[in-house]
């Protein structure tokens, strides 16, 4: 277990700035997800920290040891790939056996003692009955334990994952992770986990980390970057359904946001009169009544475009049409109405957390 | 499995530790050290020796610099030798690649109907491929022996000659024999290299061709050819260097006769080495061949580059 | 045989069988004229002295073995057949050997000038085999290794690597990169990987490299022919080339040593012609 810390580090590959500046502190036995859209630079990431590949400039340090110049071999890492990258023409067995062979005369352990360990961690996973099977006559949620064992058997110091469980099927993406939560109970390594599933990262995680471009938004916990997403980026990407971001500008004692209004009392006095902002509303801030509530205080007229149904309610996206254009939100059914696509319907925004960020800059103003 | 820690600490600079990048250089070296022993270095020496007059008989052996080369440019049968090289390279090149795209048409075209060419066809053609070229030469000598050869009986019998032709003999056939038997020999290749080449166009490309009413000859010529070039191109560049150099076969077949009719830059440059023993001048001789083999790949890549975009 | 023909039923009934029959007749053809000559030697070798210099008939009335006789156990030929063999398969292991550790290396390791490498062993399989020859055949003198099977199977495994390169570098960029990378993380070092786990993986590429290699050197003559002297070291195509007689050409015996240094090639490119053809055009066809 070992602390892993990321100072000021940058990559290139050639012309194009992969990383441009990254610092990071991810704490002993911790569960650290790194999460972002495909291309911000996450997985370059993770091979920096296992050792495939050398930053153009910064630090990587376990516990406080600077790592940088150091071989995979050398950092006592282990690295679970998406698609698993197992021997194919080795059998389970000597799948989960190699890394223990392969290791230096100073680690080595005896033929028996590898037998051990091999049984050992194909107990602990579940593999014991496919110990003699080959990669390719597995299921893929077999082939990820497999992956998974190989990176354990090592007892390593840090465990990376990079979207392991991106290529199974939803059903047993779900029990995995809890498999995941559980192992990490259990042996307490420090885990970076690399994903591009927001949903994963928010239940899995520790603490997170949002990536965009290779640079960091935000690093907190999951209940922290949903409640106060620090930037624009991070409150659209964090969440689903993502957040609704309208644009807005302050008009007397109201703020407007196309047909919505809401008191200006709500958000803090922090901007002054004309100034526009981009206001964020959570879905589930957003109630999506029947047409006869249309006219009531704070409702807005609209209507209903498509309808996403979600385990006990619907996600509902409702147009409008205002003075300054069309506008488009995502809330939810109030309960007991069942609405159709078409339907005219009221829309009224709760009392509920209220996001305000710099249209410039994209950074937070400071909650309502 | 209980949450041990890894308490074994890693005694990394302990341990001789080479980079990904010194591995590489390891891993190339040996390669690199043996292509450049026993290619770069004689091509080198070569060249170094076409500057020298060295007749090792007579014991001469002086710096000449570039005088080899101006008798060279002065040297008639240097210049037959080219020509012959090249009127060689032209018909043999001209006949496979036809030939060629032909029988792969075939092959692809059955392959379509049937659902594969059938394994015998695909055997048969390799065969020519596999044979030796001096086997081939005798091959093809025996079919052009005058009086008892195969090919002056069935051209008796078809009635298309009534004297016997006397192939490697007669001043004005010879070459051509010799082109008519690298073409059997080295067809095959360019036919499977194209075969290869027509598998990788889709069949959507004909189909929406079709729907748009192109026909036969307008499909080949405005899909099929266009992406077949790069191809193409590789084929012409390997057998036009290969057709430049050609030895073997030709020796074998003719020994450069009758009357040096068949005499290619090789043949040429391997009398002047081995039979009259000039090391210096013959080293000349196959120093030019080694330029025109490259000003000729180079031409091909140039003019043709845009073709060759996708495959780099 | 139009591209793109066939298929779907695009044609009526009886003008495909029309088309598919000319397509059959034409392929056969084509496939007598690649097998014709090589049939007709076949044919020669087995004719008597006395029915070789008849023409008619095409077949003989009897088939004497007495070419294959005096070829097989009296010439050099039997011997020179050992020493292609032993030549062949020394400069294959060579060659994929030393091929297959450079090819690891430029498709993944992280080595400086590739191009430079790559073109430099590419381009000496454009140098005529005649311009190096003279400094070639000093340099083995020089050594000592004038007239020895070493010489040629040396100088093949040198000419035969750009092939082996290029073909063993396009496959193993073809190889998944992950199992590259799990195997570093696991501790190998590249030379480890690569003998533990890529390797095992790119047992087709190998094999169709090898199967290249050794056709290559097996039917190779000119290096054969300048770095040997004896009949005792000669390879067998060089055998086969001086085999005319003094006085008048034996063309049974020609008929019969020529096809029997051509069967062990024939029979290898017969029995993996599918493979042989993947592995020349997968490196061209993908470039």
């Amino acid at each position: 277990m070992a602390e892993v810390r990321l100072e000021r580090i940058s990559k290139w590959f050639g012309a194009t700035n992969v990383l441009p500046d990254v610092s990071l502190t991810i704490g002993d036995g911790e569960l650290f997800a790194i999460v972002g859209p495909s291309g911000c630079g996450k997985s370059t990431l993770l091979h920096l920290l296992a050792g495939l590949d050398r930053p153009t400039s910064g630090r990587i340090l376990f516990d406080g040891v600077d790592v940088t110049g150091l071989e995979p071999r050398d950092r006592d890492v282990a690295l679970v790939f998406q698609n698993y990258a197992l021997y194919p023409h080795m059998t389970v067995r000597d799948n989960l056996a190699f890394p223990l062979r392969v290791a230096s005369r100073k680690n080595s352990l005896g033929r028996p003692q590898i037998e051990d360990e091999v049984r050992r961690v194909a107990g602990f996973l579940g593999l014991e009955s496919l110990l003699d099977r080959r990669p390719g006559e597995l299921s893929g949620g077999q082939r990820q334990r497999v992956a998974l064992g190989r990176a354990l058997i090592r007892k390593p110091r840090v465990f990376l994952m990079d979207e392991p469980l991106s290529n199974l099927d939803a059903q047993l993406r779900a029990s995995m992770r809890a498999e995941l939560r559980r192992l990490h109970e259990e042996l307490k390594i420090t885990t970076i986990y690399v994903t591009h599933d927001q949903t994963e990262a928010m239940t899995l995680a520790d603490r997170l980390a949002v990536l965009n471009q290779g640079r960091v938004q935000q690093v907190d916990q999951p209940h922290d970057i949903y409640e106060r997403p620090a930037n624009l980026f991070v409150a659209g990407f964090m969440g689903y359904p993502p957040m609704n971001l309208l644009e807005a500008r302050v008009e007397g004692e109201m703020l407007r946001a196309g047909p919505i209004r809401l008191a200006k009392s709500r958000v803090a006095p922090m901007f002054s009169l004309h100034q526009a902002v981009m206001l964020g509303i959570r879905p589930e801030a957003i109630v999506v009544e029947p047409a006869e509530k249309i006219g009531e205080e704070g409702s807005v007229a609209g209507v209903i475009r498509l309808i996403e149904p979600s385990g006990t309610g619907a996600w509902i996206t409702v147009d409008f049409r205002g003075q300054d254009g069309p506008t488009t939100v995502i809330g939810t059914a109030v309960p007991g109405f069942v609405p159709k696509i078409r339907d005219s319907v009221a829309v009224v925004v709760q009392q509920a957390t209220l996001h305000l960020f710099d249209p410039a800059t994209g950074q937070r103003f400071g909650s309502a | 499995m209980t949450g041990q820690r890894s308490t074994v600490t890693r005694e990394a600079t302990s341990r001789v530790c080479l980079s990904e990048q010194a591995w590489g250089y390891l891993l190339a070296g040996p390669a690199f050290l043996l292509v450049g022993l026993l290619a770069v270095l004689p091509i080198a020496a070569a060249l170094w020796l076409s500057l020298h007059r060295r007749l090792p008989i007579f014991g001469v052996e002086e710096f000449v610099g570039a005088w080899n080369y101006v008798q060279l440019w002065s040297d008639d049968r240097f210049w037959a030798a080219c020509r012959t090289t090249l009127y060689f390279t032209a018909l043999s090149v001209t006949a496979e690649l036809l030939l060629g795209l032909w029988i792969a048409l075939l092959l692809d075209g059955l392959t379509s109907i049937r659902g594969g060419s059938p394994r015998w066809a695909q055997v048969m053609i390799i065969l020519p491929w596999a044979v030796p070229t001096v086997v081939s030469a005798q091959i093809w000598a025996w079919l052009y022996q005058p009086d008892y050869g195969l090919l002056n009986y069935l051209l008796r019998q078809a009635g298309l000659a009534t004297a016997p032709i006397d192939w490697l003999a007669d001043p004005d056939w010879a070459i051509h024999a010799a082109v008519m038997m690298d073409v059997w020999k080295t067809t095959p290749f360019a036919a499977l290299l194209l075969l290869a080449g027509l598998k990788t166009v889709p069949g959507d490309l004909y189909a929406a061709a079709r729907v748009d009413g192109a026909g036969a000859w307008k499909r080949f010529r405005l899909i099929t050819l266009p992406l077949l070039m790069p191809i193409v191109v590789i084929v012409l560049v390997f057998r036009t260097m290969d057709a430049v150099r050609v030895f073997d076969a030709v020796y074998v077949l003719t020994g450069g006769g009758p009357g040096n009719t068949t005499e290619t830059l090789s043949i040429y440059a391997y009398k002047t080495l081995f039979q009259t023993l000039q090391f210096g001048y013959g080293s000349a001789l196959a120093t030019a061949m080694f330029l025109i083999v490259a000003a000729l790949s180079s031409l091909y890549l140039l003019l043709l580059r845009r073709h060759l975009r996708d495959v780099a | 045989m139009m591209p793109g023909a066939g298929g779907n039923g695009s044609r009526g009934g009886i003008r495909r069988f029309g088309v598919r029959g000319l397509a059959f007749c034409v392929l056969i053809s084509a496939g007598l004229f690649c097998l014709g000559p090589v049939l007709w030697q076949a044919v020669t070798s087995v004719k008597s002295d006395q029915d070789l210099v008849r023409l008619p008939p095409i077949l003989p009335e009897q088939a004497t073995a007495s070419h294959y006789e005096r070829v097989l156990l009296q010439s050099p030929l039997a011997r020179s057949l050992v020493n292609s063999a032993v030549v062949a398969a020394s400069a294959t292991t060579v060659s994929i050997v030393v091929g297959s550790f450079c090819a690891f290396a430029l498709a993944r390791l992280p080595i400086a000038g590739k191009p430079v490498i790559l073109g430099l062993v590419l381009s000496t399989s454009m140098f005529p085999p005649i311009a190096v020859i003279s400094p070639l055949y000093l340099l083995m003198r020089g050594l000592g290794l004038r007239d020895t099977l070493v010489a040629v199977g040396l100088t093949h495994a040198v000419y035969a690597l750009p092939l082996a390169v290029w073909l063993l570098t396009s496959f193993f960029r073809q190889l998944p990169r992950e199992v590259y990378y799990a195997a570093r993380v696991d501790g190998c070092t590249p030379l480890r990987a690569l003998l533990s786990v890529l390797l095992p993986l790119a047992r087709p590429g190998l094999a169709v490299a090898a199967l290249l290699v050794f056709i290559y050197s097996w039917n190779e003559f000119m290096f054969a022919l300048t770095l040997t002297a004896s009949d005792s070291i000669r390879t067998a195509p060089v055998a086969v080339a001086l085999f005319p007689g003094l006085y008048e050409i034996p063309w049974g015996d020609i008929a019969a040593a020529s096809l029997v240094i051509t069967l062990p090639v024939a029979g290898l490119a017969a029995l993996f012609q599918r493979h042989i053809v993947a592995g020349l055009t997968a490196g061209s066809v993908k470039g």
